[in-house]
Formats: structure tokens, C-alpha cells, sequence
């Protein structure tokens, strides 16, 4: 154990040089943006005074350099700088963007892994069955349909024709006030709270969204749960177990799975990271308060502090998911390690 | 943490008066009467339109919650639909103002029914506070004041607590209607002052959250992001009494759900409605769609006369015969537009604005003037347009480079993002040719060409400069419309518009809003937001 201890916490040092470089990259990268942002928060019909005098304002007229150190200097004091598009400091929008974010994302990879897991095992079990043909369609669509078209689509059947889901309009319905924030996500908050309305009327308002963002990550975890089982099942230690007389369901999910389970862990991770990305249009599609059109928006306006925020919150998530999954697999397989 | 604070309180002030009923209407709070739902496509960053920043949506917020010394009438249209009456000045918070002989100061009597939210009466010292915060703030509101005129504190008079005094450096027929436009509204100078700091003395910090007016709305939640919510002021007394009680605005990106949302009755107001679905719900029968074109606004196609070959008026007037005006109509704008083309006239016999040009799409004639230009074989360009204007800009560009073609003029296109779009087009002026949409606040043709056809100035995308056009605007900006030059003065204007096509004006564009049935009493405003004073919302 205490070289795993020690394999985390050098992982965690490594993460370092990675955080550093972030934050000058998306630094210089932001600057390197077309557009001005004096002059585009201005205002159509501003002047070359007034646009001056914003410019002023925004520290602009200052050499990088000098931004660079002031905004470093900021970050270790935990100031993100004031987003220029919402007026809001960056951090308290990312502290209400990117719960809203994250438990769409996790829903949608909850879902996507409740669907996909179990068939991609069937489908690797029964290799050309109608359970398997099902799991290929169900993968080309996942794939090929864009989420917008999933998101619309499922909008006009179950909100426009059918009536059965609520309007697509965020993550509460406006005549219930959001719960006591303690995790950010509103069914979690909702249920701390014991407040059984808002719960359900949170969970209305994500399915849909979490649904089309599951059909979209369905396609990869099936792809790799049923490699992986294939390759686990045509293994010798399976050959083995059979041969010993083991039963089939201690064969598929003590041997087979649990090897299948590493390949499909390190794609979950890289699922999720997508997910974040793919989120953007979801959140379009649903009115979703979430960090990915707070991020398009800011890119727009060249609102630096809010893209600057926005990518190294980012990056940390990313760091944190590799580190979260590294760990695990650490855990789950004994011959994962740096020491080999 | 002010947010959370503010939050915190309008939290409180909304629950109080909100929740209990409404908590037993969910989802269909929209078919309540008094309660309109509005989705709208655009967020609104700030209460405080002073504020350097604040986007164009949030103005509807001013408009709503701050009342104004004076405003604009409203007039019934042909069509029954509601627009704005830019001839007729209406009191607000001033009941009654003269203005001297010589027209350079303009007295206001405050009516001594002006109240603030907190029940203060509105005085001379609050106006003056509002109005020096105006032209002191800088950026836009700073330069939409200049238009009237107003630039210096120095010009801003507390008379007395209930009289107000403007002067102006020159007498000028857009100082009166300049303040019935969104920026110099009337803020509690009391309040705002008590959160005034040495590095704010203009509170902009705490205005932008926590407003302090008089308007016969009041905003009592703002979920940045998410939604807002107005509440009706009872103790309004400056005008009719509104007829909703509440309001909910929601942001929907997706102009799809929004759709959606109106058909599926969930939502009761659409604003800014893109002309394909005006036309599609207008058809559908089961919906309102109430618009106007919008005054003195036009969509034109930009020719810059520094690059050549559209330095040659020939050249121009050959591109105006090529536009294939009909199309662009039906395809981009899907009919929600005037017509801003086939004029009788080659020189105005009035001085109306806008009107139509004495253009057609005529390509053998486009053709022989190309040809007398020097151009038989046509030459290459560029068309640049907004990608941030994409729906009706995308097809009017693919129709112009299709027509162009057939006069050998071959065009490739070019997107600009809508973050750079007004630097390239309007601050560099570096597109040849353009699509521009440039519409004046204050209905005067000689303000239309103050910003357009001007030299130099903003929306002069096509660096035209004329020095008959410079002396005219000059004289005829701050003239009285009565003047008998008037006139005269901006038929020549628009003959030389005419004659020169620097700008190519391919229609007039309608402000569209799509709402229930029920819904009663929008208006279409100049400044393109929803005004709720007028709107009623009653069951059939």
C-alpha cells in the first residue's frame, strides 16, 4: 500500500508542470485571439475615446508582461478576474456553471454505462446474435447522429408531441427555487434537503438532456466493453477456469470482466472528457445553465478573464479525471504500477 | 459576495409574493392571467446600462424598471400591429417642459407624482445625478448622449427640487427626443450614492445588481444565465397602470426550443422572432406575430470606394442593377422586409425615409454600365459578412455572388466572426464589399446619414466622403424639421444617396415578435426590446 501511496502522490507532482504550462498557454493563447475586447465592450456606436477609456478600464492598455504577473498574482489569491460578458466574478460563475455541468455529464455517462456495459458483454458473449447486431446499430447511431439532432429529436417526441417530458428549459422549472447548495448538483442538494417536489422536478428536467448525452457516449463503451470481453473470453486464463468447471457466471464476471473492466475504465475517463467538450450543444439544445456555452459566449466576446478561467478549471478536471482513473486502476489490478 | 446577498434578498422579496400559489401551477404558469413567460434567445448581463459592458439585451431591463424624463407616444399601424410614434414626445417623470425662444435650454417641471420604489420623490438633484453619470461614464451611453447634444455635467441644472434645466450648446431637434431613449434614465441618487465609493463615485459596482428606480416594474430575481423576473410597481402612477403583474423572461439559446416552447404553450412572449419562423407561425394561424419595420434602419450591401474598382460610381450602379432584390426578400428575409427597391423616382419628390431606391434588378443593364465602366469582362472581390448575422446574412450573400456572377463579376466569400466583425468593418473599414445593418435610434433621415454617409464616422463602412453630403448633414443635424430648408436639404441628400449607391440598400428589416393569443398590446420600439407597460394578457 505504501507504494501505491507513493505512485499517487508522484502522479499528483507530475500534474505540476502540467498546471503550470496551462496557465501560460491559455494566457497567451486568449491574447492571441482575433478581436478586441475594448472594443467590442464599447459598444456598436462608441468612439475611439470611449473605446480608449474602456481599454483603460480593463487594464488593456497595459504591456502583457505586466497582465501576466498581475493575473498570476491574482490566481494565488484565488481571484479569476470578473467575467466581462455576465459582469460576475469568473469564479463564482464557474462555481454555479460547472455543477450544473457535471451532473449532466455524470447522468449522461451513468446512463451511457447502465446501457452500454451490460450489452457490449452480452453482444461479446453472444457474438453475432441479434443482441450483438442490436449493440452495432445502437454504436453507428450513437456515433453518427449529432446531439443537437438527438436533443431536438427527443424534444419534439416526448416535450412537443407527446407531452410526457417538461419544457426544455433548464435545470428547474422557474416556479421552484434551486435547493441549499451544498454539491452544486440540484437532485443531490434537493434530496440533503428532504425536499422530495424539487427532486423529482430536477430529475424531469435532466433526463432528457442526460439521455442524449448517454446515446452519444453509449457508442464508445459498448465498441470497447465488447472488444475487451471478446479478447478477455478467447483468453487462456478463461480457457483455464473453464476447463475447471467453473461456472459461467463466476468465468464471465470474476475472470473475464474484471480483466475486460481495465480497458473499459481508461476509455470512461477519456469518454468523460469528451463529454464535457460534446456537452456544449446539449446545453444549447436545453437551455442549460452549464460551463460550456459560458465558455462559447466568453470566446465570442474575447472575454479574457472567463476563457482563461474556464480553461484552467478545465484542465484541472482533467488532470483530477486522470488522476481519479489512474488511481483506480492502480486499485483494481495489482499489475498496474510504475514500479512494474 | 454581494451576489449571493443580492440574491439572498430578491430571493426573499420574490418568495414572499411569488411562491405560495405559484408552487401549485407548475409548468403551466403561463396560461395564469397577469403573468406573462417570456423565452428570448440573448442574456442580459447587467442591470445598469451605464455600466461599461453591459450588452445590448440587458437595455430592456432600463427600459422596464427606470422611468425617463419624457417618452415616445405609440401609434396603430395599417395593420393593426403597435410601433412607437418617434413624432410625439410624451411626459414621463417631467409633467410639462418649455423650451426657450432661442432653443438652447430646456426647462422640465417634475410631477410631484414621480416616485422612487422607496416612496421618495424624485427631484431636480436625482435627475441631474442620472444625467451627469450618462456623459461622465463614458463608452456608448456617453456617446448616445452626445447625439442629443449633451456631453459636459456642466450643461445639467438642478433649478429647484421639482424644476430641471438643460442647456445646449446650440439648439438641435434630437436633444428632446434623445431622452426618451433608454440611456438617460432616472436613478435614486440617494441610494446610489450611500454605495458610491472613492474608486466608484458612480456606484456602478452596486447598480449593476441591485437597481434603484421608479419604472412600473421592478426586478426582483436575476439567476444570471437562467432567467429574470419583474414584478409590477403598484405605486406607479406615470402613466396607465400596467396590466401584468409579473413577468418571467427565460433564456433559451436554442431558437428550435423557443419555438417549442410558444407553440406548445409554455411560453406566452418570443421576441426577436427570425423571419423564417414569423412567417412559418403566422401561417400556422394559432399564434400572434406582431411586427414593424424597423424606422430607419436598412440592410444594405457595402461598396468601399477605397478599393477599386468601386471607386467608379459606374461600377457601383452597374452592382445595384445587379442585386436581385425580389430573392434576397423572399429567401433571407422570407418577406419580413420592405421593399427598398425598384423607386420611381430618380430624385426624391419627398423627404421620407427611408424609401425606395431607383433601382431594379435589370442585368443588361448592369451589364452595359459595367461595360461603360471599363469592365466588359467583370473583375474578382470579396463579399465579407457577419457570421453573428448568419441567418439572413449567409443567403443575401449567396444570391449576390450567384447574380454578380452572371455579370462576370466573380466573388468569393468571406465570414467574419461576429467578435470581429466591427473592428473590420466599421473601425478599419477593410472590406470591399459587406453586408450592414446600421439603424439610427433617432428617426431623422439626417441622422441616418450622420453615422452613414458622413466621412469618417462609425457606420461609414464604405469610407464615402461628398462634400455636398458633409455641408448638408452639418447644417441640417440640429435643424428644426419645421425649417423650410429642411426639406429641401434632405431630398438632396437622398438624390446624391441615390445617384451614388456607396451604400445598396436591399430592404428595410421588420422587428418581429411572436406571442398567445391572449397577449395584447405590444409595441415595436426602436431601441428592439420588449416594453411590457402596454401588454395585457387575458384568457379568451
Amino acid at each position: 500500500m505504501r507504494t501505491k501511496l507513493a505512485q499517487v502522490g508522484r502522479r499528483l507532482l507530475q500534474a505540476v508542470p502540467s498546471v503550470i504550462g496551462i496557465i501560460v498557454i491559455s494566457f497567451a493563447l486568449t491574447r492571441a485571439l482575433p478581436g478586441d475586447p475594448a472594443v467590442y465592450f464599447a459598444g456598436a456606436m462608441a468612439d475611439e475615446k470611449s473605446i480608449a477609456e474602456v481599454r483603460v478600464a480593463l487594464g488593456l492598455d497595459r504591456s502583457w508582461i505586466e497582465q501576466f504577473f498581475i493575473y498570476v498574482g491574482n490566481l494565488f489569491s484565488g481571484n479569476l478576474g470578473v467575467s466581462l460578458n455576465t459582469g460576475r466574478p469568473v469564479l463564482t460563475e464557474l462555481m454555479t456553471r460547472l455543477p450544473a455541468s457535471l451532473e449532466l455529464t455524470f447522468t449522461g455517462l451513468g446512463i451511457a454505462i447502465l446501457i452500454a456495459v451490460p450489452l457490449g458483454v452480452l453482444a461479446a458473449v453472444r457474438p453475432g446474435s441479434w443482441i450483438d447486431h442490436m449493440c452495432r446499430v445502437l454504436v453507428t447511431a450513437g456515433v453518427s447522429l449529432p446531439t443537437f439532432f438527438t436533443g431536438l429529436f427527443l424534444i419534439y417526441l416526448f416535450y412537443y408531441l407527446l407531452g410526457l417530458a417538461p419544457s426544455p428549459l433548464g435545470r428547474l422549472d422557474i416556479l421552484f427555487f434551486p435547493p441549499e447548495h451544498v454539491t452544486g448538483f440540484y437532485t443531490l442538494d434537493s434530496l440533503i434537503a428532504g425536499d422530495g417536489e424539487t427532486f423529482v422536478a430536477a430529475l424531469k428536467q435532466i433526463v432528457l438532456p442526460a439521455l442524449t448525452l448517454g446515446l452519444f457516449a453509449l457508442a464508445p463503451i459498448a465498441r470497447m466493453t465488447r472488444a475487451a470481453m471478446l479478447n478477455a473470453l478467447a483468453s487462456d486464463f478463461v480457457r483455464t477456469a473453464r476447463a475447471n468447471g467453473l461456472s459461467s457466471a463466476t468465468v464471465l464476471g470474476t475472470y473475464a470482466f474484471r480483466n475486460a473492466a481495465l480497458p473499459v475504465l481508461t476509455t470512461l475517463g477519456m469518454v468523460f472528457s469528451f463529454l464535457l467538450g460534446a456537452n456544449v450543444l446539449v446545453e444549447k439544445v436545453f437551455s442549460w445553465p452549464g460551463i460550456g456555452s459560458f465558455a462559447i459566449e466568453a470566446l465570442i466576446a474575447s472575454d479574457y478573464a472567463a476563457v482563461q478561467g474556464f480553461v484552467l478549471s478545465m484542465a484541472l478536471l482533467f488532470v483530477l479525471v486522470n488522476l481519479a482513473i489512474d488511481t483506480l486502476l492502480t486499485l483494481i489490478d495489482p499489475r498496474i504500477g510504475l514500479d512494474g | 459576495m454581494r451576489r449571493r446577498d443580492f440574491l439572498k434578498t430578491a430571493g426573499i422579496a420574490a418568495g414572499a409574493s411569488v411562491l405560495p400559489f405559484l408552487r401549485y401551477l407548475p409548468a403551466h404558469a403561463a396560461s395564469r392571467e397577469g403573468t406573462l413567460v417570456v423565452v428570448t434567445g440573448d442574456g442580459i448581463n447587467s442591470l445598469d446600462l451605464h455600466r461599461k459592458g453591459t450588452n445590448r439585451p440587458s437595455y430592456q431591463v432600463t427600459v422596464n424598471i427606470y422611468d425617463r424624463l419624457v417618452r415616445f407616444g405609440v401609434k396603430t399601424l395599417p395593420d393593426g400591429s403597435l410601433s412607437y410614434d418617434s413624432t410625439k414626445i410624451e411626459p414621463e417623470v417631467a409633467e410639462s417642459w418649455s423650451i426657450s425662444e432661442d432653443g438652447m435650454s430646456l426647462t422640465f417641471k417634475i410631477s410631484p407624482k414621480a416616485k422612487f420604489w422607496d416612496g421618495t420623490q424624485i427631484t431636480a438633484e436625482d435627475v441631474k445625478w442620472s444625467f451627469d453619470r450618462a456623459v461622465s461614464l463614458g463608452g456608448f451611453p456617453g456617446v448616445q448622449m452626445k447625439a442629443g447634444s449633451m456631453s459636459d455635467p456642466s450643461q445639467f441644472v438642478a433649478v429647484d427640487a421639482m424644476t430641471f434645466r438643460i442647456d445646449l450648446p446650440h439648439a438641435s431637434k434630437l436633444a428632446l427626443p434623445d431622452l426618451a431613449v433608454p440611456v438617460p434614465f432616472i436613478i435614486n441618487s440617494k441610494v446610489a450614492k450611500e454605495h458610491a465609493t472613492e474608486a466608484d463615485p458612480w456606484a456602478t459596482e452596486y447598480l449593476h445588481q441591485t437597481p434603484a428606480g421608479s419604472g412600473p416594474f421592478k426586478l426582483t430575481r436575476w439567476d444570471p444565465g437562467q432567467q429574470f423576473l419583474y414584478e409590477r410597481n403598484d405605486a406607479w402612477e406615470l402613466g396607465p397602470k400596467p396590466a401584468l403583474e409579473r413577468v418571467i423572461v427565460r433564456e433559451v439559446p436554442s431558437a428550435a426550443t423557443r419555438r417549442a416552447l410558444l407553440e406548445k404553450g409554455d411560453a406566452d412572449f418570443y421576441m426577436d422572432v427570425p423571419p423564417k419562423d414569423a412567417k412559418e407561425l403566422m401561417e400556422g394561424g394559432k399564434l400572434k406575430v406582431s411586427g414593424a419595420p424597423i424606422d430607419n434602419c436598412l440592410h444594405v450591401l457595402g461598396l468601399n470606394v477605397n478599393f477599386a474598382p468601386f471607386d467608379n460610381k459606374l461600377v457601383r450602379q452597374a452592382i445595384a442593377y445587379a442585386v436581385p432584390y425580389a430573392e434576397i426578400l423572399q429567401a433571407s428575409a422570407y418577406g419580413r422586409g420592405k421593399p427598398m427597391f425598384g423607386g420611381a423616382e430618380a430624385e426624391p419628390s419627398t423627404a421620407e425615409w427611408p424609401q425606395p431606391f431607383p433601382y431594379a434588378t435589370d442585368l443588361e443593364k448592369a451589364k452595359s454600365l459595367l461595360t461603360e465602366a471599363g469592365f466588359p469582362d467583370g473583375f474578382e472581390t470579396t463579399l465579407s459578412y457577419n457570421l453573428g448575422l448568419a441567418d439572413w446574412q449567409e443567403p443575401t450573400a449567396l444570391l449576390i455572388q450567384e447574380a454578380l456572377g452572371k455579370i462576370g463579376i466573380s466573388v468569393t466569400l468571406d465570414k467574419i466572426p461576429g467578435a470581429n466583425w466591427r473592428t473590420a468593418a466599421l473601425v478599419e473599414k477593410r472590406l470591399p464589399m459587406h453586408l450592414e445593418n446600421f439603424g439610427g435610434w433617432l428617426n431623422y433621415p439626417d441622422y441616418y446619414f450622420f453615422w452613414a454617409y458622413q466621412d469618417g464616422h462609425l457606420f461609414n463602412s464604405s469610407n464615402y466622403r461628398n462634400d455636398e453630403i458633409e455641408a448638408l448633414v452639418v447644417e441640417t443635424l440640429h435643424m428644426d424639421v419645421a425649417d423650410p430648408k429642411y426639406d429641401d436639404n434632405v431630398k438632396r441628400m437622398i438624390a446624391i444617396a441615390f445617384d451614388e449607391v456607396p451604400r445598396i440598400p436591399l430592404y428595410q428589416p421588420y422587428l418581429d415578435a411572436a406571442m398567445q393569443p391572449s397577449v395584447d398590446g405590444y409595441v415595436a420600439w426602436f431601441h428592439r426590446q420588449l416594453g411590457l407597460l402596454g401588454i395585457s394578457k387575458v384568457q379568451a
